[in-house]
């Protein structure tokens, strides 16, 4: 007997549902065992983590403030992945759409709420866009590989907008701490019901609509798909896959450019050091997990919301240490991935001397 | 595919229709808030028991700040109206920490402490939400009616601590692996530079910024890179001690912080500035209990035991050993202070002049290094 793993002819709609909720019932099983070592009864824990995440107006609220730079980010890196290409580079593209956003909020003197919160938007927009461009010409232009420039300039955007906070924008009231000064009323988005909840998670949940029509409904749409599943074929078709490249990589880093702005302008109201705690990063699983559709990615990020706030409760409650929380978190996503591997493949015992 | 703007559709209608739908709920909610307030306030009123729950920036387990703070937290715990107290680890800065210090609030704690200065606007915000609690936020500026500051005047040890790295040195390059550019580091560069100087002024300190509190492997690289161009003394503004460890592996002496960690550099430990965080804690869980709390900035040093030099390792002199205690009791009493002129800044430009002892306002927004520092702060 041997073990193959062979490609599946077809993938059916039940195995590509159920397969992920499988794997995250694997996962909570084989997490259940690392619960009850630590003498804590995994049913219960588990129920927590859902209270604590859905249970409440606050915990819903909470997950929603977690889902929205999410779907952002989420939204930016799938859209390049859909004509293969891997924009690795949300973190920095986050970054710089927060500094671009910080900039006008600080700077610019507008008094209109409206025209504040629409020039913030457009030049975290541009930032983004402008910073993932790069990447997108010295590709398009010279074959540049964008995983590696995407990849590198997130170090040097997060090490811009410290250079800034600790140096020209910082708060001069601020006893010389690295922050800028907070932003006034005008330069906010609206929060709710008391909450930490804001606007943008509405916009998000815009965003996603328009890139899901923009994708499935429009030729420039079109056009990247075709372009992701067969370049030369695209070319040969009369599509300027140059310029194709260069605009699919701004729009991607223009969209997670937003997430920076969402951040400052929703949540954090000044510019400073950790504005994103990795979202960029968690941006290219859940994009993978979301098979690269605008709807997946929303779901997607709600359910990391989920997962990130729900998983503070086990600290919280339990005492169970931070390393654990990860471990659980670190499982989950790993048993998603590997369901997705059994969408695609499929394993098959073959009687001994068979051809492999 | 046709299906899914119909689903979009819904999704949206869900999210606009929650909070409808959540704004009867809270109704409801705040109708029926009173109630558990009101218990709590009789619970409270009974027994006024002190539940206390702490924000960490790293783990428990890091011999350092964090490792510090949890020895106060269980030194507190001794109270017998303290009840075991709750702390959360590796607490992200920022927004991101809001969202955990409400999970203390919500679960009943009644006196919460958040240790590092990335939770500032956070706990202010968490406050603003839950006016029975008393916050204690310590290191930063901002306060509330029930949020306090405290900190420690870690410059006091620090200073000792460079006189000992002076009289110590050979090569008189003395390295310095620090945190991040902002006043509580630059204030411990500069009086640890002082107390260098004090008794050799020939010794420079170089200083490697690693921008992490807590990262073994980037302290451990920037420790290597000062022992490479020569240093024969290190020290740390980091939560980790992984500079301790380089200094061993490397035969250089080494002046630790936070905590005595002289287990991880037995041979290169000289002594360290430690934190006893225990009895200040203990002081605010009194007053929260007895109900004398009030709002305020606690700036606490050497006099008060909040900060003070670990014992010293049998490789410091007896001479030094007495020159530093004699310094150390001067600075309890008041007579001597780190920071009294005639200072100079890099430049050699006076920024403490002659008989003036540079005031509290100025210390806490220390932005300049001290002369006898190798290092730039990025402006």
């Amino acid at each position: 007997m041997k073990l193959v793993i062979e490609r599946r002819e077809i993938s059916s709609a039940l195995l590509r549902f159920s397969a992920p909720i499988a794997s995250i019932g694997v996962a909570l099983f084989v997490a259940g065992f690392l619960l009850l070592a630590s003498g804590v009864s995994p049913l219960e824990a588990y129920k927590e983590i859902i209270i604590e995440s859905l249970g409440s107006i606050y915990g819903l609220s909470e997950t929603l403030v977690k889902t929205t730079p999410l779907i952002f980010a989420g939204l930016g890196v799938s859209l390049a992945f859909r004509m293969q290409i891997w924009n690795i580079g949300a973190e920095g593209q986050i970054y710089v759409g927060a500094m671009g956003a910080s900039w006008v909020a600080l700077f610019s003197g507008i008094q209109t709420h409206w025209i504040m919160l629409t020039a913030m938007f457009f030049a975290a927009f541009l930032c983004g866009g402008t910073w993932a461009g790069v990447a997108g010409f010295l590709r398009a232009r010279w074959k540049v590989n964008e995983v590696i420039v995407t990849l590198l300039m997130n170090y040097i955007a997060i090490l811009w907008v410290d250079y800034l906070i600790y140096g020209p924008w910082k708060d001069p009231k601020g006893f010389n701490f690295p922050l800028t000064a907070q932003f006034s009323d005008t330069a906010r988005l609206a929060e709710y019901f008391n909450t930490r909840m804001h606007s943008g998670f509405f916009l998000a949940l815009f965003c996603a609509l328009v890139l899901y029509l923009f994708i499935e409904r429009t030729v420039w749409g079109y056009e990247i798909k075709v372009i992701g599943s067969n370049q030369r074929a695209a070319k040969y078709a009369g599509m300027n896959t140059g310029m194709a490249i260069f605009f699919v990589l701004f729009l991607s880093g223009a969209i997670a450019g937003i997430a920076g702005f969402s951040e400052v302008a929703g949540l954090q109201h000044r510019l400073q050091h950790g504005i994103s705690p990795g979202y960029g990063y968690t941006a290219i699983i859940i994009a993978w997990l979301a098979k690269r559709s605008a709807i997946g990615v929303v779901i997607v990020s709600f359910l990391m919301g989920v997962l990130l706030v729900g998983g503070d409760s086990l600290q919280l409650l339990w005492q169970l240490p931070v390393a654990f929380v990860y471990a659980f978190q670190g499982l989950i996503l790993f048993f998603l991935l590997a369901s997705d591997f059994f969408i695609i493949y499929r394993l098959k015992f073959v009687k001994g001397g068979a051809h492999v | 595919m046709k299906k899914a703007p119909l689903l979009l559709l819904l999704v949206l209608a869900l999210a606009f229709c929650l909070p409808g739908c959540s704004q009867q709920e809270k109704k409801e909610e705040t109708s029926s808030a009173p109630a558990p307030a009101e218990s709590k306030a009789q619970e409270q009123a009974e027994d006024k028991g002190i539940k206390a729950g702490f924000i960490y920036v790293g783990p428990v387990g890091d011999a350092g700040w964090t490792y510090a703070h949890d020895q106060g937290r269980q030194e507190m715990e001794i109270l017998s109206y303290v009840q075991p107290s709750t702390f959360i680890e590796t607490v992200p800065e920022g927004a991101e920490s809001a969202r955990v210090i409400n999970g203390l609030a919500l679960k009943g704690h009644n006196l919460i402490f958040t240790t590092s200065f990335g939770y500032m606007d956070a706990t202010i915000d968490v406050a603003k939400r839950n006016k029975d609690i008393v916050f204690m936020h310590c290191s930063g500026f901002k306060t509330a009616d029930n949020v306090g500051t405290y900190f420690g005047r870690m410059y006091e040890p620090r200073y000792l601590s460079g006189i000992v790295a002076g009289k110590m040195t050979k090569k008189n390059i003395i390295g310095y692996v620090a945190a991040f550019p902002i006043p509580e580091v630059i204030r411990g560069i500069n009086a640890f530079t002082l107390g260098v100087q004090s008794v050799n002024p020939q010794a420079e300190v170089k200083v490697v910024w690693t921008q992490t509190w807590f990262d073994p492997g980037v302290e451990r690289d920037a420790a290597d890179s000062l022992l490479d161009v020569g240093a024969d003394v290190l020290t740390m503004h980091q939560d980790a001690p992984a500079t301790m460890q380089a200094a061993e592996a490397r035969g250089a002496y080494v002046i630790g912080y936070n905590s005595d960690m002289r287990s991880f550099a037995p041979n290169a430990f000289l002594t360290a500035p430690i934190w006893n965080w225990g009895s200040l804690y203990t002081k605010l869980a009194e007053e929260v209990h007895n109900g004398t709390w009030k709002s305020e900035q606690i700036w606490w040093g050497m006099k008060e035991n909040l900060v003070e030099l670990a014992a010293f390792s049998s490789a410091v002199p007896a001479e030094v050993q007495a020159l530093v205690t004699e310094k150390g009791n001067a600075i309890k009493s008041g007579t001597l202070h780190p920071f009294a002129g005639p200072i100079k800044d890099q430049s050699g430009k006076i920024v403490i002049a002659a008989g003036q002892i540079a005031p509290d306002g100025d210390l806490l927004g220390m932005n300049y290094f001290v002369e006898g520092v190798q290092g730039t702060i990025s402006k």
